[in-house]
This record gives C-alpha cells, structure tokens and sequence, in this order.
C-alpha cells in the first residue's frame, strides 16, 4: 500500500553505469497525475486515491465522467485508476503527484497488460520442449499425452493445453529506478515492464521494499 | 520509436563521428581492468559488420592471430571504448562478411577502398572519381598508381 503514479510506457533502451557495464533501462513517462477522488474508509470502506493521466477532449467523455472531473476540478483524462493507500491524509482532491515522488535508487512495481500471443501452442504458453523437427519425426510442436486411458478416466489438473495467451494483467516487481526528469515526466527503471510501448501502466513503490537500496546504476541524467 | 526515446539516446550517445564500414580494418581501444589497474587495449581487425542501432548499436572485429581467428563484438556507445582508429578501408559488397571466416590466407584478403580512402583527400579524389564515372566504373591502372604513388607520398611526409 505505497503511493504510486499512472504512467505510459515508452519504449526501451540502455545505458553504461560507473563501470562500463550496460543496464537494460525501460522509459516510463509518469504523470502528472491529478487526484480525481479520495476513497475514505468511512464512506467507501478503504482508503485510496484516484488518479487520472494523460489529457483527452472532453467532447469524447461521456456526461457522467466529465461531471465527475469537474467536480475534482480537472481537466478530463484518459487513464482513471485507483491506488490504494493505508492513509490519504496529506493528498487533496485536485492536486497533481509527479515524477518526484520517485528518487533514484527506489524500488518500483510497474503493472501493466502484458503483450497479447493470441492462440498459441504449449511451447510458448508454457514453456514446453519440443520434438525433434527432422529424422523422421513427426512429433514437432504438439502438447503431449493428456494422460491414460480407464485408470484414471480423466485428464490431471495442470495439464498444459494450447489456448490464448497474453493480453493479462501483470506485475513486474522490485525494478530499480535508475532515472528521473521532471521536466519530461520521465521516470527511468531498470529492467522489462509488461506490455507494448504506448501501454498504460501503474507505477507503485515496490511492497517488497519500498525502502531505499544500496548503490545501483547511476542514471545518465 | 518513441521521440522521448530518441531523445533521452540522443543524450547519452557518443557524439564521435563513427565513419567506418564493414571491410574497413580498424583499430579499436578498449579499456580494460587488469588485477586493479586500468589499461587500455588494441584490437585490431576487420569490421565485418555493424549491428543495430542507437544506444544498441555493436559492430564486430574480425582478426586472425597465431593462424587462430578471433572476433569481438563491441558496443559503439561503450564508455570502456576508448577510441577507434580507421587504418584501412576496404572495398566489399555485402553488408556482412561472414564468407571471412572460412577464407584465409591471400583468399581473406580485401581490396583497398582508394576512393574513401583518407590518404585522398579533397582534389585528388575528386579527379579520380570523375575518371571512374567516365570510363564506367573501373580505374585505369595510370590512375590508380599515380594515386598509390601519391598516397604513400603522403604517409612518408
């Protein structure tokens, strides 16, 4: 339950840290996030703050949505997302977080809608072996048995089958923040995040430790 | 790409000119940790590719030594890259140079790029160039030895 940001991902590239050494590095652009709402325990049973990111025409916003922003008094946005919080007191409605809630060294969770495979086979689903492609196999990507016959009558639990892949909601834990630019709302992590670039993603301190760590990539800028 | 992107390489690339090809035989510095201490080292061979590109960007040295063939692959942006030095440019007509490695001995050779040479500098270039449009693409052998001729000319001064 850390405070956190809305955020959209960028694309990826890398930088040299102190000794020379590449660090793959993900950019985020973080906020600014206006407050839309605070969810108090009393009245909504937990405590939590609504966010908004990213502008969008309020022409293209339903009635109730853009009751709702103008009631927070901001301008509408595209991307509305709640983070929860253990206390909301010091937060007001109408008051924007930034990239400055971050500092290099921080741990971050960044949860996004990872890349959707569509229908795909187990080898790539679930990381499946294959068979042999040639010397007269003809075993090459297939699923395997799905178990024997009268004893036991049915297929086990757990049972890997072809289906849809991707396109889920997933948490990249523990990522490093090796950067960050206020003036272009960049936040910079270490490491993959779920998703394709332009995808929306939350960025929280991280529930393994949203303390500060030792030492780390220093950020290029 | 996104431009933030572009951008934020755009501030992290070296801002070095890298004016080499595969085929050019190049001399690269990098620095090396050895037991504590810091030195710098040379590589020298023939680039037979360059990958990739931005902050990823690698390029790869080809060199047999002790009838052994070695390759490294360094990152261009590599702040362990101290510099690299053109010391020939090769003319080749594929972007990778693969067919290097099963070749050796006078077979591995490469032709001397006289046109993109350094050694020809300005003028002299120019004219040669004109006379390779002229008679459609190849160099009188005049030409070219005037050119060698002036060329070694040069590196003795």
């Amino acid at each position: 339950m850390a405070i956190g940001l809305l955020g959209k991902k960028l694309g990826m590239s890398q930088i040299y840290d102190e000794n020379g050494t590449a660090v793959p590095v993900t950019l985020i652009l973080a906020g600014p996030c206006p407050i839309l709402q605070k969810r108090v325990p009393d009245k909504d049973g937990y405590s939590a703050l609504q966010l908004g990111f990213e502008s969008r025409a309020g022409r293209t916003i339903a009635k109730p949505m853009l009751g709702h922003f103008k009631k927070a008094g901001v301008d509408p946005v595209r991307f509305v997302r709640e983070i929860r919080l253990n206390d909301c007191n010091g937060f007001e409605v109408g008051q924007t977080l930034k990239v400055d809630l971050f500092a290099v060294g921080d741990r971050v969770d960044v949860c996004g809608v990872s890349k959707g495979r569509g229908f795909s086979g187990t080898i790539r689903r679930f990381h499946t072996a294959r068979g042999p492609m040639s010397h007269g196999s003809t075993y090459h990507r297939r699923p395997g048995s799905s178990g024997a016959s009268a004893d036991p009558s049915r297929t086990y639990k757990g049972k890997v089958s072809p289906g849809r892949h991707g396109a889920v909601r997933r948490t990249a834990q523990n990522l490093q923040v090796v950067g960050t630019d206020l003036e272009r709302n960049l936040l910079i992590v270490k490491g993959s995040i779920p998703g394709a670039a332009n995808g929306y993603v939350v960025v929280s301190k991280s529930v393994k430790t949203s303390t500060k760590t030792h030492g780390g990539p220093t950020a290029g800028k | 790409m996104h431009q933030i992107v572009r951008e934020f390489e755009a501030a992290h690339l070296k801002q070095d000119e890298f004016d080499f090809r595969p085929g050019d035989t190049v001399r690269v510095s990098v620095r090396i940790v050895e037991g504590g201490k810091e030195r710098t080292q040379d590589f020298e061979g023939v680039c037979i590719r360059r990958q990739g590109g931005g902050m990823g960007e690698t390029f790869t040295v080809r060199r047999v030594s002790y009838g052994v063939g070695m390759e490294r692959i360094f990152p261009l942006h590599s702040p362990r890259l101290e510099g690299i030095r053109v010391v020939r440019r090769g003319k080749v007509r594929r972007a990778n140079l693969n067919y290097l490695r099963r070749l050796s001995g006078k077979k591995a050779r490469i032709t001397e790029d006289l046109l993109r040479s350094r050694k020809m500098a300005g003028k002299k270039a120019e004219r040669l160039r004109a006379l390779v449009d002229m008679q459609g693409g190849t160099v009188t052998t005049d030409a070219t030895t005037e050119a060698q001729a002036e060329a070694s000319g040069e590196s003795n001064a």
